[in-house]
């Protein structure tokens, strides 16, 4: 029995008692991990991605130290931001194209729990693995122990909120042409002030100043989203599944 | 009157340009913007009465003809 | 009071009700809004600080008023949409989307050209500029998934999702450009009127204000009038309607 059936077969079998929830949702973020190792190109993309978008930076506009440590924040928070809108596509897509996706909206679970189950399972595949690439990067650009540090910090704490929030992009656009522009449009507003706090916690920390209000308010978002968003994304999976 | 004379009133003690340009651009677009919205409407009232006036038409030939043929361009519902 | 809205449920209702709105508002709305400028243009006083450049405020205050009001709207009847599933507010929404994007775009270019002489610069990403530039992509995003989603009902729920949790976010927004502005920009230059403004200046804004709420209510109608068309083309009454003699 495959691990994909195995999955599948967790979820369908699942009892209807609130254990029952929690197994469910385990059974989603094991199932999306595993099968994560069948598509290698959708764990390693984001992270290339990430680097060479990085890389332009000091090739296309200055590679002095002075630019690179007072820019370099913002670089690679702006990279993260893409790298993980180009990984949105498949966090439904494959469940959407084998029929699994329809069946988890039968579940008596209910959808935002595995939804959150799902983003995540995203998150550990694409967020998590920036964030551990970080400290290598933030080298690159000459920045300081110290911002290397809250950098990390921040996107620890904001690439959860990424995935939270492209989630409901994806599910809203799933299945449509040119769902990759489209998604980016609709979800880059949003992600603005996850963008500005994580990079304005790091200027504040490259200053000295102290930032554990900023970081206490990226966790608000953090929350926030966890709650929030998964109602949105079950709502617009709901959507998209009746419309085709 | 704010203004001495038309040309102060034009030249707006030397912001004209960024003045006038607001204005025009605001009308412009303002105009534009409506006159699409009309002519949408017109445009979808006369393809409508096209449509309906073509299947009047082929109502009455097949009619005339006394042949039986199905018509399928007309759906008659009542909703109100 | 029921039956209020349960005849709001009834598209031909409303075609009836916005053609006899329609001349009160266009007419009122040109009133007011005429009135105001033309006040606002040639017999309001200079301004202390900013001269004559600062009258750009009666074009744009009221178009910021309405790109964030129309937006507000379009999110009421998003919940509207979802809860109800009232087919007349899908229709406001798909009607009200391009104008309040349009609106957005002149806020941000008036405010804009207004920068110039006032800053000395084209663009300048103050907190509401950079708010305003936001709030034109969320209207973009509607727009776009709107468009794309061919299913009619489906594309009515999708764009409701979006509208709300744009909605939700807009504060969010808000606050975090505020907040990044004031680390950016040590000058905190406001760019709308004193609190205390004479008279003469903040009378003809009212009026230009209320005359743009009204002329969008007008041009509401008429967008809402061509979209239930299309929607009901098949339907008795539409038909009676367009046949010579009908009066559309």
């Amino acid at each position: 029995m495959s691990s994909d059936e195995s999955g599948v077969k967790a979820i369908l079998h699942a009892p209807e008692s609130s254990a029952g929830v929690l197994a469910a949702m385990k059974a989603v973020m094991l199932r999306d991990l595993k099968s994560s190792f069948r598509q290698p190109q959708d764990l390693l993309n984001p992270l290339l991605f990430f680097v060479l978008v990085i890389m332009l930076f000091p090739l296309g506009v200055s590679p002095e130290v002075a630019f690179l440590q007072k820019a370099g924040g913002g670089i690679l928070w702006v990279a993260a931001l893409l790298s993980v809108l180009l990984s949105l596509d498949h966090l439904f897509r494959h469940d959407f194209d084998d029929g699994t996706l329809e069946q988890m909206v039968l579940q008596p679970q209910p959808l935002f729990l595995l939804v959150l189950a799902k983003s995540m399972a995203h998150w550990v595949l694409t967020g998590l693995p920036l964030v551990l690439l970080t400290p290598l990067l933030a080298v690159m650009v000459h920045l300081e122990g110290n911002s290397i540090g809250v950098l990390c910090l921040t996107l620890l704490i904001g690439t959860p909120v990424l995935s939270l929030i492209g989630a409901i992009g994806a599910a809203l656009t799933l299945g449509l042409r040119s769902a990759g522009v489209l998604l980016s449009l609709m979800i880059i507003p949003l992600y603005i002030p996850v963008l500005i706090f994580g990079t304005g916690t790091v200027m504040a920390a490259a200053e000295g100043a102290p930032v554990t209000g900023q970081l206490a308010l990226m966790g608000a978002f953090l929350v926030l989203a966890m709650t929030l968003a998964p109602f949105a994304s079950a709502a617009a999976l709901r959507i998209s599944l009746s419309n085709g | 009157m704010a203004f001495d004379s038309f040309d102060a009133f034009l030249a707006m003690g030397g912001h004209g340009p960024y003045v006038w340009a607001c204005y025009i651009v605001f009308f412009a677009l303002s105009l534009v913007l409506i006159q699409w919205s009309r002519m949408q409407r017109r445009f979808v009232l006369q393809r409508l009465a096209v449509r309906q006036a073509g299947a009047n038409t082929a109502g009455r030939n097949i009619e005339s003809n006394g042949k039986a043929s199905a018509d399928f361009a007309r759906v008659d519902s009542l909703n109100d | 009071m029921w039956q209020f809205f349960h005849k709001l449920g009834s598209p031909k209702w409303f075609y009836d009700i916005a053609s006899r709105l329609m001349p009160w508002l266009l007419w009122s709305g040109v009133a007011l809004f005429m009135a105001g400028v033309i006040w606002g243009l040639a017999f309001a006083p200079p301004d202390y600080l900013q001269g004559n450049s600062y009258r750009i405020i009666f074009i744009h205050v009221p178009s910021a008023f309405l790109a964030q009001s129309v937006y507000i709207m379009m999110a009421v009847a998003a919940t509207v949409t979802l809860v109800w599933r009232m087919k007349l507010a899908d229709v406001f929404v798909k009607s009200a989307a391009p104008v309040g994007a349009v609106l957005t775009f002149l806020a941000l270019f008036t405010g804009a050209v207004w920068g110039k002489p006032t800053w000395g610069t084209w663009w300048i990403w103050d907190a509401r500029l950079t708010s305003m530039l936001i709030l034109l992509f969320l209207y973009f995003g509607a727009i776009a998934l709107g468009s794309a989603i061919s299913d009619e009902k489906s594309s009515a729920r999708a764009v409701a999702v979006l509208v709300l949790v744009g909605v939700v976010n807009i504060p969010i927004i808000k606050y975090s450009v505020e907040w990044w502005n004031t680390l950016h920009q040590p000058a905190t230059f406001k760019l709308t009127e004193k609190p205390s403004m004479p008279a003469d200046m903040w009378v003809p804004l009212l009026l230009a204000v209320l005359g743009l709420y009204l002329l969008f209510g007008w041009l509401a109608c008429l967008r809402m009038q061509t979209e239930i068309l299309v929607r009901e083309g098949r339907t008795r009454w539409v038909r009676e309607l367009v046949k010579p003699g009908g009066n559309p």
